[in-house]
């Protein structure tokens, strides 16, 4: 692997020509490279099978690509395992939510903070996301596996915020929950991102919610990105009206 | 009726030594879904090592307990580092037939070692207390038995804390469910796997530590409570502490009434018709989860 190159402050991660494939022959992502500064929020849109989720898990750690880097704070990652990218700081919310559904909702959070497990930085994360989902306080004793779709959403977020990231990744957030709950799931992340400043990169069927909240985005198509810009820059873009916003 | 309240009563004492054969399997097959073929080898190296710390040492069966669960947490972190680990992702086969195959290299080992011979544990303190006897309301419970059981109690009471009470045990049921969202939280699977048999393997050896009270010592005496423990785990629903407990003191008691009024030979057959018939109506177990 050649040696990271200094990157510039502010970029917060960069993927640099990453090339996944999964077996034989199925090429997941085929040399992408992208960028997220700090304090941003990124949208990746794509058509299924674009390989949005595998980037997301490659940046994770639970997929190795074949080739390219992955570099987090100035320094690349490829060597660290999937279990320890959380403690730099690294945290997903992978498609589906895969929750810990015979447990509790509390469990669930607690294990959201197994990363650290300091009694005092456990608190003030339970007390920012009861602030923040309110409705995870009521749940707190019931199995995560009998929340609706909009509160397990919730609880992956919440779950995925107790490490305390600053690199928050979420894989379709609002797949499978009704548009009202849609709507105040979007407004969290804006709460978010507004408030205390938390970078995120977010992977959206739901495209015009994503330009929403997102100042940048990526384009991919077949494991390529083919088009990069500002939010408002992608609106007008021939490609994602047709595409995407189906005008 | 009092011949068959004296019936449970056995049973019961009997079903809380099968559940100690049982508990560490609950942990590695029911908890983390590996299969263990070599569980009741894991059990004979229990009574070996205790029977052979008893007529080498002089150690008592219950001080033997300490040293052989700590070396058989040691030899099951082995084993699933060295082995499970290597045929985890694979087909389930695999497991099958690794597990297999350690089950006859263990067996023969100890019989290269030390004969296929029978051996036995004397004068131990449990054999010791061996003519004390309480009688209640025409009932009588023999003490060392009592005793066991009540050791069992206490191993069932701490892992059941430990696994549904400590960080480490929820982390060991997520890792069981989902390992990818496991790591994403930080949690390192094979290191809660390697655990879990570590854990599994102490529990079960100390089982072996407390039936050379009552049972000869051979290479191959583990088969006989293998398969019992199988369908305990089983019958009490797989990943439930407290169904494997409830599942072991009924299969104590079936074979015991059964024996009331049946030759001794249908005792088993009873233990795995009422398997069958429960399963039939209750596919995930009493306590089960699916």
């Amino acid at each position: 692997m050649p040696p990271a190159s200094p990157l510039p402050g502010d970029t917060l991660l960069e993927v640099r020509d990453v090339h996944v494939a999964y077996g034989a022959g199925v090429r997941a992502l085929q040399g992408v490279s992208l960028h997220v500064r700090s304090g941003e929020v990124v949208a990746l849109i794509g058509a299924n099978g674009a390989g949005k989720t595998t980037l997301l898990k490659t940046i994770a750690g639970l997929v190795t690509p074949q080739a390219g880097e992955v570099a987090f704070d100035g320094r690349t990652i490829g060597a660290v395992d999937g279990s320890d990218r959380v403690r730099l700081g690294i945290a997903l919310v992978p498609e589906g939510r895969r929750l810990f559904s015979r447990l509790s909702v509390a469990a669930n959070l607690t294990l959201g903070s197994y990363s650290n497990g300091d009694p005092a930085h456990r608190r003030e994360m339970l007390e920012r996301i009861e602030a923040l989902f309110p409705v995870l306080r009521e749940r707190a004793g019931q199995r995560a596996g009998t929340l609706s779709g909009g509160e397990a959403q919730m609880l992956a977020i919440a779950r995925a915020l107790m490490s305390r990231p600053r690199f928050l990744m979420l894989d379709e957030p609002s797949l499978g929950i009704m548009p009202r709950l849609v709507d105040q799931v979007m407004d969290s992340l804006r709460r978010l991102h507004e408030r205390e400043g938390l970078t995120m990169f977010l992977v959206e069927q739901n495209v015009p919610a994503a330009l929403d909240l997102a100042d940048r985005g990526y384009v991919l198509q077949t494991g390529r990105v083919v088009l990069e810009g500002r939010s408002d820059e992608l609106r007008g873009s021939d490609l994602v009206r047709k595409a995407y916003l189906g005008m | 009726m009092t011949e068959l309240a004296q019936a449970v009563v056995n049973g019961l004492q009997m079903g809380f030594l099968y559940a100690l054969v049982a508990v560490g399997l609950t942990i590695i097959w029911g908890l983390m879904e590996m299969i263990n073929f070599a569980h009741g080898e894991f059990l004979m190296l229990g009574m070996f090592g205790a029977w052979w710390l008893s007529a080498g040492f002089h150690l008592d069966p219950l001080l033997a307990i300490v040293p052989i669960a700590l070396a058989m947490y040691l030899f099951g972190m082995l084993v699933y580092q060295q082995l499970m680990r290597r045929v985890q992702g694979g087909d389930p086969f695999t497991q099958i037939f690794a597990t297999i195959g350690l089950l006859f290299l263990l067996q023969n080992a100890v019989v290269a070692g030390f004969t296929s011979d029978y051996r036995f544990v004397n004068d131990t303190f449990l054999q010791k207390l061996g003519g004390v006897r309480l009688t209640l309301l025409g009932v009588t419970f023999a003490v060392p038995l009592l005793l066991a059981a009540g050791l069992a109690l206490l191993l069932f009471l701490a892992l059941y804390l430990l696994i549904e009470r400590t960080e480490f045990g929820l982390a060991l049921q997520a890792t069981s469910e989902d390992r990818d969202a496991a790591r994403l939280v930080g949690i390192r699977p094979q290191r809660m796997f390697a655990v879990a048999w570590g854990v599994g393997a102490a529990l079960v050896a100390i089982a072996g530590a407390i039936l050379v009270n009552f049972f000869s010592v051979y290479p191959q005496v583990g088969l006989q409570f293998t398969v019992l423990a199988y369908a305990i785990v089983a019958l009490g629903g797989f990943g439930s502490i407290l169904g494997t407990l409830l599942a072991a003191l009924l299969v104590g008691v079936i074979q015991s009434v059964t024996v009331v009024y049946l030759p001794p030979a249908f005792k088993d057959a009873f233990v795995f018709a009422s398997y069958l018939l429960i399963g039939l109506f209750r596919p995930q177990g009493l306590f089960g989860r699916f």
